[in-house]
């Protein structure tokens, strides 16, 4: 049976206009779901107490607290160490053999599932190095994570930064260390910043390895070697244990709310910049 | 922006290696392992630290492995496990028991076996029971549910019934709260949990004809149960001491029956 | 600057760079270190395609769990690239372009959600529904497959939005003008055009479904048992690492490290086949 071309576009766009449907009501739905139940929780008071009888009552807020300063301190160390190398990588080095395989390695690494960094962590941090369950064993375990990943996308911005620009500024007589700081980076700085975004997310969802490396303590941290729990971690250990759903649920939408804010700020920044260079 | 990331390092730093002095005290014990004890050592740690303030303590989980290593290569100062025997290499550690706990063996409330014993349980666990009407249920297949191989509980378990190879086809989750989830979604479910976490949502079988209730863990007449030890390696520092020591005093023990384990004695 | 100076700059640079890798570096032969020679003890062929995985007994065969990773994965791939690369097509080149503008980056949102609320929603909702309707233990391939593929779905859209847009205009237009439908126009030319890029954008989605942990963990079920049907039951091999890492001595955690060396192998793997396909098409223009 021919059927003529414009029913079959039509029956195409059906079908694929369904698929994308699909897709979107499933992702709203987890988004909802989460949200309905955990909203009834949250309050000033849930965000800003500390935690009772296992998290059962009181709040969150050292969970917040440790949601803050892994990921934060696992991109001070990633972020300029990544950024640094990737410079170097790209303009400071002539493209051989052996930039090839350091891109083919970080590549590899940035897919290395989290659990082996985690399992890193714990035995190298936690276990040799002797600094126990702390911020400071998660953090560096989570930049290690997080490092590769920031390489390859800040390589992969600096590279889109076409040649003429570079051209541009050499000729006028810029070094290129003036060059990278004035007219590279600065070019190439929404891709890096996507990089960094996916780091930030990555450490903020991260569960097991951070478990195994920052431990599970509620208690708030005074110091890089207390122990911390990230919300992350806590709604995993709520949920699991059965202590209490409804906090769990609180938990979550608190950590989902967190996520797509941080999301949506790197968005609106990469905008702004992008329109204030055009 | 480089430079602002190192400045912003270096403010959290600051920050968070606030000298030992402001705050809390500078004395601190880390306890860890087994995860069923958990929630009553953090219970106990927050009246304690409440009512002195030089020592701050910190409570991990793991699992009762993990407890058991971690007090042994000093990762903890306090190791807590649950087993009923303890392994070879925690023969190193001074043991003192802080609770005792009984295993209750759990159903589906709809499943219309109420009771097993021993033997029946082994069977089932090793997968050679495999239908509920072998053992006057319906028709059903049993879905077996288990903790995994570091649990406390699970060792436990195994260590009472005896002769336990766990059928391959066997659920394997790594918490109390799992495996209570798991039993209450199931109809055809079997497992093992604290009987601290019974709740409405799932049913505790009789074993060999005894239910497992407060009384009958106490006289012994109910099998499954199992001290909680505290683990320190060598001499205890005596931060450590005075801890161990509230947890056994009246106060300490009170706290323990009162939210579902049962005291030391 | 004038302080460093250009060959200073140079210098830090150059030792800032060399820090980074070596700390990545020192993982990698970490990891292999402690797996490595226990391969070669324990006997790679019993390592791999042992079904026993009793740690108590010294019995390390991790086939049943790369059995799970694979269906898994697969099971991932099944739902997920359908309807990432449909959702992609439909949005790139039918859908107006203020409605994928707005949808793109909301798509790209979700993916940033933890992979626990994911895996919880799986054990509330997903394990119970394929309990009651298809039967099993509910916590099975089946649970674990559906929900990695939403995961991964993000990934495979995005990356498949971006290969399409990337292809230049003048392909549709010569298209439509030799008479061709839009629908024509896409099959026939666009996607063929674009392809490498979603399959890039497939294998990348493939790593992720393999390295993924916890919500496996909460919705697979972890039986040491090679599957038989996607209603089954089944640990992978990242889930194994994660139950038994903290308790793990000895020979256990050389085991352990041992499967993480296999899931570096297989994203080496994964990874020069989505270069080799790049490579492919950058050769072919």
């Amino acid at each position: 049976m021919r059927i003529s071309a414009r029913l079959a576009q039509r029956i195409a766009v059906t079908i694929l206009g369904g698929a994308t449907l699909v897709t979107l009501l499933a992702l709203v739905y987890i988004v909802f779901f989460v949200l309905e139940k955990g909203l009834e929780v949250v309050s000033v008071d849930f965000l800003l107490s500390d935690s009772r009888d296992m998290g059962r009552a009181g709040g969150i807020f050292p969970t917040l607290i440790g949601t803050v300063v892994l990921p934060l301190l696992a991109l001070s160390i990633a972020t300029p160490l990544g950024i640094c190398t990737s410079v170097f990588l790209t303009e400071y080095t002539l493209e051989n053999r052996i930039t090839r395989i350091v891109r083919f390695g970080t590549d590899c690494l940035a897919g290395i599932p989290s659990i082996i960094f985690g399992l890193f962590g714990f035995i190298f941090f936690v276990m040799t190095l002797g600094m126990g369950w702390s911020i400071l064993s998660g953090g560096l375990t989570l930049a290690v994570m997080v490092l590769p990943t920031i390489i390859r996308t800040s390589e992969e911005a600096i590279k889109a930064v076409p040649r003429s620009y570079r051209d541009v500024s050499y000729s006028l007589g810029a070094t290129r260390w003036q060059t990278v700081k004035k007219v590279v980076l600065p070019n190439a700085l929404p891709g890096i910043l996507t990089g960094i975004m996916l780091g930030i997310g990555r450490s903020i969802g991260e569960t097991a390895a951070v478990i195994f490396t920052a431990g599970s303590s509620l208690r708030l941290p005074h110091s890089l070697f207390d122990s911390t729990r990230t919300m992350a971690v806590h709604f995993y250990i709520l949920a699991r244990e059965g202590i209490s759903t409804e906090n769990a649920y609180g938990t979550a939408a608190v950590l989902i709310i967190s996520v797509l804010l941080v999301n949506l700020a790197a968005y609106w920044m990469m905008n702004r910049f992008i329109a204030k260079r055009s | 922006m480089r430079t602002m990331n190192i400045l912003l390092f270096l403010c959290c730093a600051a920050i968070l290696s606030s000298p030992p002095g402001c705050g809390r005290g500078t004395k601190s014990v880390t306890m860890a392992g087994s995860t069923a004890f958990q929630p009553f050592a953090e219970k106990l740690a927050d009246q304690y630290m409440s009512k002195q303030s030089e020592v701050t303590i910190t409570v991990q989980g793991g699992g009762s492995a993990v407890g058991i290593q971690s007090a042994i290569s000093g990762a903890a100062q306090i190791g807590m496990a649950d087993l009923v025997i303890l392994p070879e290499e925690a023969q190193v550690l001074t043991t003192t028991v802080a609770a005792r706990d009984g295993i209750a063996v759990v159903v589906n409330p709809a499943n219309s076996v109420s009771a097993l014993t021993t033997d029946q349980i082994r069977d089932i666990m090793n997968g050679k029971i495999k239908n509920w009407k072998e053992v006057g249920g319906a028709d059903a297949p049993v879905t077996v549910v288990s903790r995994e191989a570091g649990s406390g509980t699970r060792s436990s378990f195994e260590q009472i019934i005896t002769d336990i190879s766990l059928t391959e086809d066997a659920l394997i989750q790594d918490s109390n709260g799992t495996i209570r989830e798991t039993v209450a979604n199931d109809a055809n479910a079997i497992g093992y949990l604290s009987h601290g976490l019974l709740n409405e949502k799932i049913k505790a079988l009789l074993v060999d004809g005894q239910a497992c209730s407060n009384e009958s863990i106490t006289d012994g007449t109910y099998k499954l149960v199992r001290p909680i030890f505290l683990l320190v390696k060598g001499t205890p520092e005596k931060e450590v001491q005075d801890f161990i020591d509230y947890i056994l005093s009246d106060e300490g023990q009170q706290t323990i029956t009162a939210n579902g384990l049962l005291s030391a004695k | 600057m004038s302080i460093i100076g250009e060959k200073g700059v140079r210098r830090i640079l150059l030792v800032t760079a060399f820090s980074a890798l070596s700390a990545l570096l020192l993982i990698a032969l970490f990891i292999i270190n402690e797996g490595v020679p226990f391969i070669f003890r324990y006997g790679l062929r019993d390592f791999l395609f042992s079904s026993e995985w009793k740690p108590a007994e010294g019995r390390f065969g991790i086939f049943p769990m790369l059995a799970a990773s694979v269906w898994v994965t697969l099971g991932a791939m099944a739902v997920g690239a359908p309807l990432g690369i449909a959702g992609a097509v439909f949005l790139s080149e039918f859908a107006p372009k203020s409605v994928m503008r707005i949808i793109k980056p909301a798509i790209e949102l979700l993916a940033a959600i933890p992979s626990v609320v994911y895996g919880f929603i799986g054990v509330m909702v997903l394990a119970p529904l394929i309990r009651s309707s298809l039967g099993g233990p509910g916590l099975s391939i089946l649970a674990g497959s559906i929900i990695l593929g939403i995961m991964i779905l993000p990934t495979i859209m995005s990356i498949s939005i971006d290969s399409l847009l990337a292809v230049p205009q003048s392909f549709r237009e010569g298209s439509l003008a030799l008479g061709a439908t839009t629908w024509q126009g896409v099959y026939l030319v666009i996607v063929r055009a674009a392809k490498s890029g979603i399959i890039a954008g497939v294998i990348l989605g493939m790593g992720r479904a393999i390295g993924e942990t916890m919500a496996v963990i909460m919705v697979a079920g972890n039986a040491v048992k090679i599957p038989d049907s996607a209603l089954d039951s089944a640990r992978t091999l990242t889930a194994n690492i994660a139950l038994e890492m903290s308790y793990a001595t000895g020979m256990h955690r050389q085991a352990l490290f041992a499967t993480g060396v296999v899931l570096f192998v297989v994203i080496i793997i994964l990874n020069s086949l989505a270069t080799v396909v790049i490579k492919g098409k950058v050769a072919r223009r």
